[in-house]
């Protein structure tokens, strides 16, 4: 049996939208930007992915723009944003807990004369509001928060941030990081004080390779990608139309009956956490896990070191992430176990469990199983 | 320009009545590195010599990367082959030779003309005097040096007439294959890899042993090991990687002995299997990339103690070198940044906090006394399930 519980790393692609790729790849291959019916072909296909990604997040079309995946989405509505907004201010507030691809490149904005403040999470990976509105300043450009935290699942209060964002300093820009949210909660970016929105296909059932970044009409973007001038000499290059037309189906797809997958792949979660916390020295990691995102799960095994359990389960066909990876060279902690202050046993020992709405009960109950097997003899044979 | 390499080899040019042995190994694994080289070679010995012919358009400069790497090459001469058309063509074309290597460049030369083929109508001192002058007659810069000179320019008349200048230095050493084989022990490391290139340039054929430790390290551990098999066997050719599964072994050393002799007992036992496998593979000796007191367990104390379980002997190429000197072969042989990648390899897991450094071999056998009831009936399994992995 196999059980891939690794959705938050990667997700199977969906049937349909394989179909669409392989569609655009060997029949409908023209370059969109040519002038021949090959190319109006192809970007018929564009148009309609715009179309339907626009739809799952009522903006308008032109607001939507494709990169090459969510890193690039993030890097380029910081550094777009930060270029273009500099006379303005140099201020950017962040959290503690982002993915590398927020603080990579707001670590090297920093070096270039930008000031980042990084508001703290408490255990559960709760946000501080207060800090927030005390962070803001005439001079803070750009806030950017993830919605939903890629190893603890903390779900970001993202209206109340972007309400009081924009009440403190009207012009500063809010950023989102959905890479983990998108597909998993009903996002309106015009109600909710979004001004730019990253997403990843791969995240959604969609191919690797591509992403968008929303783009809010009035907001002032420097592009970073320069050359032929495609998507309004925002984002040049040849349009990756089977990644395009993939992920604007998958968009469409996985914002179908979403509150009835959501709240099975919570179920699902719900019973996994229950299960699991039935064993002995499992501590649950993060906020609740009926609070947390419905589909992330972050369980310490402790004696158990999380590369070690991850091997044996792979073993067994069963998927799943360490949450902070380490060795004995090289203590590489993860940000996000540091920044809710868990202990250093619970970081070694930490394991991510992240479902879709593929994920089965049966697969569940087998990892359960086999964990509940293999815990004691791998704590026989632990580290001193 | 050039459509062959003189192939120059130095230490194989002394064996005696062996020689031909050296020469034919030296022509095979030749043949072999050319393999991956775009164009068609043809590897050809000519008294004394050997030269490789392009027979089509060639790479020139993976060509080049290719005979560095063979074992035995003292120098590759890029040579220019010409057909014989008489004095004034053969002038031309030196003329032309030299300005297109040196151009405008200041310096001194000699010529070094051998007539081969008697029937030539010039004599060697007549031709080397000609060609001298019109080379002296046509590039104002340059200068004749009898004693030390920047560049020898030769010529050789045979049946055709060959002509070259430039000696790209080879890697020394002898063929491989001319020497026996060794069972390399192969880990993730820096050392491992070094150790067996430092063999292999001896003219040894490799086999190696990896232990893996499934789930204590992972199938990137292990690919990791392949990688370094295939860097080396660029230079030793293909190494036939027996890759064992420690896993069992290792737990239960760790169950039945102290903590702090594990790491001892443990390389006791790898070095038992490795020559398990040596005999099977008819492997002549062990290769171990251990360098005295880089860490507990190459000590001197340690590492006699881990010798001592062998009855073939051990070679250690790297035991004299410092962490940096073994580094420096690394990264000449391209293997330090494979080495590098950060995955656990099963001596690191289980380390105690302060293994013994002075394991007195006495406590160690009574130790392993614990461990009488499985641990043979543990080994022949290790070895009967061992994958073997052919890399090159």
């Amino acid at each position: 049996m196999e059980a891939y519980l690794d959705n938050s790393a990667t997700t199977r692609c969906f049937e349909a939208v394989k179909d669409i790729v392989v569609k655009t790849m060997t029949e409908d291959y023209g370059n969109p930007s040519a002038m021949h019916q090959k190319g109006v072909e192809a970007e018929n296909y564009v148009k309609e992915a715009v179309a339907r990604i626009a739809r799952t997040l009522k903006v308008q079309e032109k607001e939507i723009y494709f990169t090459s995946g969510g890193t690039e989405s993030d890097n380029w509505a910081l550094a777009g944003t930060a270029y273009a907004h500099c006379r303005q201010g140099k201020h950017i507030i962040t959290t503690v807990f982002e993915h590398a691809a927020v603080s990579a490149p707001l670590a090297a904005l920093e070096e270039q004369g930008y000031e980042i403040t990084k508001i703290p999470v408490d255990k559960n990976g709760k946000f501080s509001m207060e800090k927030l509105e005390k962070a803001i300043r005439p001079d803070t450009i750009l806030v950017s928060t993830m919605y939903v935290n890629n190893e603890i699942g903390a779900v970001l209060p993202i209206e109340a941030i972007g309400r009081l964002v924009h009440e403190k300093n009207p012009k500063t820009i809010y950023h989102v990081d959905a890479i983990q949210g998108y597909g998993k909660y009903r996002i309106y970016p015009k109600r909710m004080g979004i001004d730019l929105l990253s997403v990843s296909s791969h995240k959604i059932h969609g191919p690797k390779g591509v992403g968008f970044l929303y783009v809010n009409e009035k907001v002032k973007l420097q592009p970073m990608i320069l050359g032929g001038g495609q998507q309004k000499g925002m984002r040049s290059g040849t349009d990756n139309v089977p990644g395009i037309a993939g992920m604007g189906l998958a968009a469409e797809m996985i914002y179908e009956g979403l509150e009835e997958k959501v709240a099975a792949i919570r179920e699902n979660k719900l019973y996994l956490a229950k299960r699991l916390s039935e064993l002995e020295n499992v501590v649950i990691n993060g906020p609740k896990p009926e609070e947390a995102a419905p589909h992330i799960l972050n369980v310490s095994f402790l004696g158990v070191r999380s590369e070690v359990l991850l091997h044996t389960l792979e073993e067994k066909g069963i998927y799943v992430s360490a949450g902070s990876a380490c060795s004995s060279h090289k203590r590489a902690g993860s940000a996000t176990m540091a920044a809710i202050g868990a202990s250093k046993e619970q970081q070694e020992s930490a394991i991510r469990f992240s479902l879709s709405e593929f994920t089965e009960k049966e697969e569940l109950d087998y990892a359960v199983e086999e964990i509940q097997k293999v815990l004691p003899v791998l704590r026989r044979f632990s580290r001193h | 320009m050039f459509k062959a390499f003189l192939i120059k080899y130095a230490e194989i040019a002394i064996k005696g009545k062996n020689r031909y042995i050296f020469e034919d190994a030296l022509v095979d694994q030749i043949r072999h590195v050319l393999k991956e080289v775009d164009g068609e070679f043809r590897v050809v010995k000519e008294r004394g010599r050997i030269y490789v012919y392009a027979e089509s358009e060639f790479d020139y400069d993976e060509t080049v990367e290719a005979l560095k790497r063979v074992f035995g090459i003292f120098g590759i001469c890029p040579t220019v082959v010409l057909k014989d058309q008489g004095y004034e063509a053969l002038s031309k074309e030196v003329v032309s030779y030299v300005k297109n290597m040196y151009g405008d460049r200041e310096m001194t030369f000699k010529m070094d003309v051998r007539r081969v083929k008697k029937s030539y109508p010039m004599t060697s001192m007549e031709m080397n005097a000609e060609l001298g002058g019109d080379i002296l007659d046509a590039c104002p810069n340059m200068k004749v040096d009898v004693h030390e000179p920047d560049v020898l320019i030769h010529v050789e008349l045979r049946d055709k007439i060959y002509l070259y200048s430039e000696v790209i230095p080879g890697p020394g050493g002898m063929p491989v294959g001319t020497n026996g084989k060794a069972m390399l022990l192969l880990s993730g490391g820096i050392d491992s890899p070094v150790a067996g290139y430092m063999i292999a340039k001896r003219g040894v054929k490799i086999d190696a042993v990896y232990f893996h430790a499934p789930p204590y390290t992972s199938e990137r551990a292990k690919q990791k090991v392949v990688d370094l098999a295939k860097l080396v066997a660029k230079y030793s050719g293909p190494i036939h990687l027996h890759v064992v599964n420690f896993t069992d072994i290792q737990l239960y050393i760790y169950e039945k002995c102290p903590h702090e002799e594990l790491t001892i007992i443990m390389r006791r036992y790898m070095m038992k299997i490795a020559e398990a496998f040596a005999k099977q593979d008819g492997c002549l000796g062990l290769i171990t990339g251990e360098s005295i007191g880089q860490v507990a367990s190459q000590t001197m104390h340690s590492l006699a103690a881990t010798n001592e379980v062998c009855t073939m002997p051990v070679f250690r190429p790297v035991i004299g070198f410092d962490k940096q000197e073994i580094v420096d072969v690394a990264l000449k042989i391209n293997t330090y940044e494979t080495s590098i990648l950060p995955f656990e390899d099963c001596c690191t897991i289980f380390v105690a906090k302060h293994p013994v450094t002075k394991p007195n071999l006495k406590v160690i056998k009574r130790s392993e006394e614990n461990l009488q009831e499985k641990i043979d009936e543990m080994m022949a399994e290790a070895i009967e399930t061992a994958e073997t992995i052919v890399c090159e």
